[in-house]
């Protein structure tokens, strides 16, 4: 290289253009990852073919994809905004890519904002793929598209800010065992597969507050049932993403 | 904005730095000329990396003064970062991240970044291709983290251990590279454990120990002050060491080490040459082989830090 070639001429490139390459850097990563890929495509997409083609379990009256359909939505953006996002910011905290980032010209907010446009990203290819999926089951939905974009960005605030507190605190490899044991645990007591009338009274109403409840409950009151807008359900949602992502805010460490 | 005159890159003041009851850095002073390179040497634990953090402006003082650039790297990062850039002591790349792929992520994020083509060839990371970053090796690894903190053509650079595990003509390629930055204005700071890397590329050295500065000058500088030198030559056996001590400095020593080889310790000076060479002359001795060493930094360095291992 010849003289000069490093003669000083700093400068941060315009904002939107950083965030616009760190959204790009981070969903490819995602969509690289094949663990993830399994996590928020694969798995999501086998349930629901399988589940509505098999009668396993009782799904109530009419056709299972229509009840199935909304819960699978509901565990893709589980998913992709909780467990896929706690399990690689956790690894990226780890091996210190959040602290050399932190050295850039790259505000942490708008790494922050490029992490929720990559979820946002993620979650429509998901949505897509897997609405696909349904039609082709015979998926009738109903209901109005807005209160479920609503509940859809809301159950992504909430799990975002379950899944950044969980990849703040804890050590990588707690995360990553955390992380898909919730992933399980809510899969199966979170009404999206199993009715949640088939729990035990008490415990229903308990299991209803859950985040994951709340959103396949509001996707399917809309989805399935043509209601207008699930208030309950969606004030389930806030609570948690205040809650969350307040407490990932004051809690996450980046290293 | 930018102050084109810098007349300090780096300034700290008394930096303390405190993790829990740990003193990390404990009452620092340092100061780092602009457009030279600047070695910080000092055993493990002696508060070299948290220095740096701070300067980079990844942690908050406890108490003193961090001006970078003339800037407080916590409450103007903002115009800071994109003025440094930074190589970490390990990571700082994407697992599932190509070498290319992340070195033109980071080159986004700045204005006039350098040309990226040019950079892989320079460091030789053309061969990692399709390999995702966990898979290169530890030497590639090394060469990308310091392509990342050249890319956005900084004003300043700080270098956590930049050679630790290289073989010997990567490290020698990345001297030369340090070398360059300098030559073209940027200001290089480099933290090391190898005594000859900070002797060949340091201009200014700055000894930590235990939190503080216990030496600073040009490795020139400091191999001079303090420490003693030595000088040998051969000759007759059996000369008559104490005739020669009465000739030298009462603070000097002489000894034959084996029949016919002599060793003086002492302040090593023009002055001291002389009177050996014509003690010599007066006792029909040709001295032979006369050499003088002077101490390496390595000497100075474990002079001043102590030969206790630290753990």
């Amino acid at each position: 290289m010849s003289i000069g070639t490093y003669t000083p001429r700093p400068g941060a490139a315009p904002l939107p253009r950083m965030i616009a390459a760190q959204t790009v850097l981070e969903t490819k990563m995602l969509l690289r990852n094949g663990e993830q890929l399994l996590l928020t495509v694969v798995i999501p997409a086998l349930l629901l073919v399988l589940f509505s083609s098999v009668d396993i379990i009782d799904t109530g009256a009419g056709p299972a994809v229509d009840f199935l359909a909304p819960g699978v939505l509901a565990l893709a953006v589980m998913s992709t905004a909780f467990t896929g996002q706690a399990i690689a910011t956790g690894f990226e905290r780890r091996y210190g890519v959040l602290k050399l980032l932190g050295t850039s010209p790259l505000p942490r907010w708008a790494l922050m904002t490029a992490k929720t446009l990559s979820v946002l990203v993620t979650e429509v290819l998901q949505v897509v793929l897997l609405t696909a999926i349904a039609f082709g089951l015979g998926w009738s939905p109903q209901g109005s598209p807005f209160a479920v974009l609503l509940l859809l960005v809301l159950g992504t605030a909430a799990f975002s800010g379950l899944g950044l507190l969980m990849a703040g605190t804890l050590r990588a490899e707690a995360t990553l065992a955390a992380a898909n044991l919730v992933f399980l645990l809510l899969l199966v007591g979170g009404g999206v597969i199993v009715p949640l009338d088939e729990f035990p009274d008490a415990v229903r109403s308990l299991l209803g507050l859950l985040p994951i409840a709340a959103l396949s409950d509001g996707l399917r009151d809309v989805l399935q049932q043509g209601a207008a807008m699930p208030w309950g359900d969606l004030g389930v949602l806030a609570a948690w993403a205040a809650l969350g992502l307040g407490a990932a805010a004051r809690f996450f460490r980046w290293e | 904005m930018r102050s084109e005159t810098v007349q300090v890159a780096v300034q700290i003041a008394g930096l303390v730095k405190r993790y829990g009851s740990k003193t990390a850095v404990d009452g620092l002073d340092l100061l780092v000329r602009p457009g030279v390179v600047t070695a910080v040497l000092g055993p493990n634990g002696a508060g070299k990396t948290t220095t740096i953090e701070t300067c980079e402006g990844y942690r908050r003082p406890d108490s003193g003064t961090v001006r970078v650039l003339g800037l407080d790297p916590v409450a103007d990062a903002a115009e800071l970062r994109p003025r440094i850039g930074v190589m970490l002591q390990s990571g700082g790349v994407y697992s599932g991240a190509r070498a290319d792929e992340m070195l033109r992520h980071v080159a986004k994020l700045h204005a006039h970044p350098l040309d990226v083509d040019t950079l892989i060839e320079r460091l030789g990371l053309g061969s990692c291709g399709r390999t995702t970053y966990r898979r290169l090796s530890g030497g590639q690894q090394q060469r990308l983290a310091l392509a990342m903190a050249v890319v956005g053509r900084p004003e300043l650079v700080f270098l956590d251990e930049p050679t630790a595990g290289l073989d010997p003509q990567a490290r020698r390629s990345t001297w030369e590279l340090v070398r360059e930055l300098r030559a073209d204005g940027v200001s290089v700071v480099l933290t090391t454990h190898f005594m000859d890397e900070a002797e060949q590329l340091a201009d200014d050295v700055a000894i930590i120990d235990n939190g503080r500065v216990i030496a600073q000058g040009s490795p020139e500088e400091l191999c001079r002050g303090g420490a003693e030198n030595t000088l040998r030559f051969t000759g007759r056996p059996g000369l008559d060491i104490a005739s020669l001590l009465k000739a030298l400095p009462v603070d000097t020593l002489a000894a034959e080490l084996t029949p016919g080889t002599y060793r003086i310790t002492g302040k090593v000076d023009p002055q001291l040459l002389a009177t050996v060479t014509s003690w010599c002359a007066q006792h029909g001795v040709m001295p032979d082989g006369i050499s003088v060493e002077r101490h390496s930094l390595e000497d100075v360095f474990l002079e001043l830090t102590g030969k206790d291992l630290r753990s």
